[in-house]
């Protein structure tokens, strides 16, 4: 991964992406290989590495002894940062999370926990930010929030790694994307290319009869051509779909499994 | 501000919380033994001269609250937080082992004193106590609150589930506290019983904690201080070792 990329991790379930993230963070010893973050190893130089890395984890923890601001200062402290309130209300502001200061975390609705977990990864500004699937759960109004948060901290210059299963969002945010399937890297290219590399559309025809036909195209100059053919054959259009290739197609072909 | 600092101050903070469970109910069922044993035993047993059995009682009841206490702070901190998964939080930071290793131990020695503490504080009003060696006495409470805190350590990393460390509290630590001679002399046990409270490391403890009360003890207080440093030194060497090979933690 590279320094100030929005890289993705994509894969199906038990394909590796969180081991993969635990090494990286250190909460996993890797058998074998090594891991480091902006050139610290995450073993050898594990208080560095740490430092530069804010993990949002994908399980919605939290600590129900303390409010959402003693959640923050403490995760300030653990980093030794003391003196750290004017970030703090500056993330908790960015992340609708003032008004809840001062409530326990217990009392938050899930969307509000997985909030303050972002705001947790964020107290010491690390440089860079893995999000181990962020919007699991989560309802539409917090995701288009978060997304906008994370972008802005991506152009300020944060290199981010984003996990997900939603294939929707690895296109729309990240600039490259790599994909695992049981542990190994099946692909691994910008997305563009990706896309790309999926050369081709699928004509979608309803006829009025209800029949369902699906033709391939290899561009959009074969387009005409493909509906004069529809309408030299007589067919009666009801409804025409025009799809373009995502990566949904290269996800599928690539892990091998029907849609 | 360091990572220790604060992790220290949130275990302190943690207990506090919730302090009528973790401070005023085991102060309140110390006193209950201390009111049913007295009534029972007073006048009947006298264990060191001029010593009337409630005030022998008494220290023996203050270390036994502070080796449980303390071995439950560091232990069902740790279990919660593995079950809960906020142990994350601590675990992304950049803490090392020793530091971690300490904060564990000193707030759970911190809520060993303040039980004692809040023990000492009601039993002053009803029962006779002088302290002939405070050093002494600090030392004992001191070490023993760190062993017990540094045990919970061992229990809570190696547990996963909450009825795997009750089953060391029932099984190890309940025993071996209620065996260290809290209630009696242990020269009043048969000759084979005295031989088995001799391997418990919590004899010496309760043992050179009542000399700090009373110049007087079954055992001499140097040599049981050199027991317990010693026992203090074998469990946090296996702490330390289990936190730092990362065993059921960085798994």
């Amino acid at each position: 991964m590279e320094q100030g990329e929005f890289f993705g991790l994509l894969g199906p379930n038990g394909a590796g992406k969180t081991s993969l993230i635990n090494v990286i963070a250190g909460l996993v010893r890797a058998d074998a290989g090594a891991a480091s973050v902006l050139g610290a190893d995450v073993v050898a130089d594990y208080r560095r590495a740490r430092r530069l890395l804010g993990v949002v984890p994908q399980e919605l923890v939290f600590d129900p002894f303390f409010t959402v601001h003693e959640t923050l200062r403490l995760q300030s402290g653990y980093f030794g940062i003391a003196g750290n309130d004017a970030w703090i209300d500056e993330v908790m502001h960015h992340l609708d999370l003032t008004g809840k200061a001062d409530a326990n975390m217990r009392s938050l609705s899930g969307g509000m926990k997985r909030r303050v977990l972002v705001a947790q990864a964020l107290v010491h500004k690390p440089p860079v930010i893995v999000l181990d699937e962020p919007t699991a759960g989560v309802d539409v109004e917090l995701r288009q929030g978060l997304w906008q948060f994370v972008r802005r901290l991506n152009r300020d210059g944060h290199t981010i790694v984003l996990t997900t299963h939603y294939l929707e969002e690895a296109e729309q945010h990240c600039s490259r994307i790599a994909m695992l399937k049981a542990g190994r890297v099946v692909a691994l290219d910008t997305t563009r290319n990706l896309l790309a590399a999926l050369s081709g559309l699928e004509l979608v025809v309803r006829q009025t009869d209800g029949e369902l036909s699906r033709i391939k195209l290899k561009d959009y100059g074969e387009l005409e051509a493909a509906l004069s053919r529809l309408r030299q054959a007589g067919v009666q259009i009801h409804e025409i779909e025009l799809h373009p290739p995502d990566l949904e197609d290269v996800f599928l072909r690539l892990t091998g499994k029907p849609s | 501000m360091t990572g220790f600092w604060t992790l220290f101050c949130k275990e302190v903070l943690r207990f506090w919380k919730v302090s009528v469970q973790t401070v005023a109910a085991p102060v309140l069922t110390s006193l209950l033994y201390l009111v049913i044993f007295a009534q029972a035993l007073e006048g009947r047993v006298e264990v060191y001269e001029g010593v009337r059995y409630t005030s022998f009682l008494v220290p023996g009841l203050v270390m036994m609250s502070v080796l449980q206490n303390a071995f439950a702070n560091s232990s069902s901190s740790l279990v919660q937080s593995k079950i809960t998964g906020n142990i994350v939080f601590v675990l992304l930071a950049p803490i090392s082992y020793l530091e971690l290793f300490w904060a564990y131990v000193l707030a759970a020695v911190v809520r060993g004193l303040v039980v004692a503490a809040g023990m000492l504080a009601v039993a002053v009003w009803f029962v006779e106590l002088r302290v002939a060696a405070p050093l002494w006495l600090a030392a004992f409470c001191l070490l023993g609150a760190a062993l017990a805190g540094a045990l919970g350590l061992v229990a809570g990393v190696c547990s996963e589930k909450i009825d795997q460390l009750a089953a060391f509290q029932n099984f190890v630590i309940m025993p071996l506290t209620f065996l260290s001679g809290v209630f009696y002399s242990i020269h009043s046990l048969p000759g084979v019983w005295q031989a088995v409270s001799h391997a418990n490391p919590f004899f010496y403890m309760v043992d050179g904690f009542r000399y700090g009360f009373f110049g007087a003890s079954d055992f001499p207080p140097a040599a049981s201080l050199a027991v317990v440093a010693g026992s203090l030194l074998v469990i946090s060497f296996v702490s330390l070792w289990l936190l730092k090979s990362g065993y059921r933690l960085r798994h």
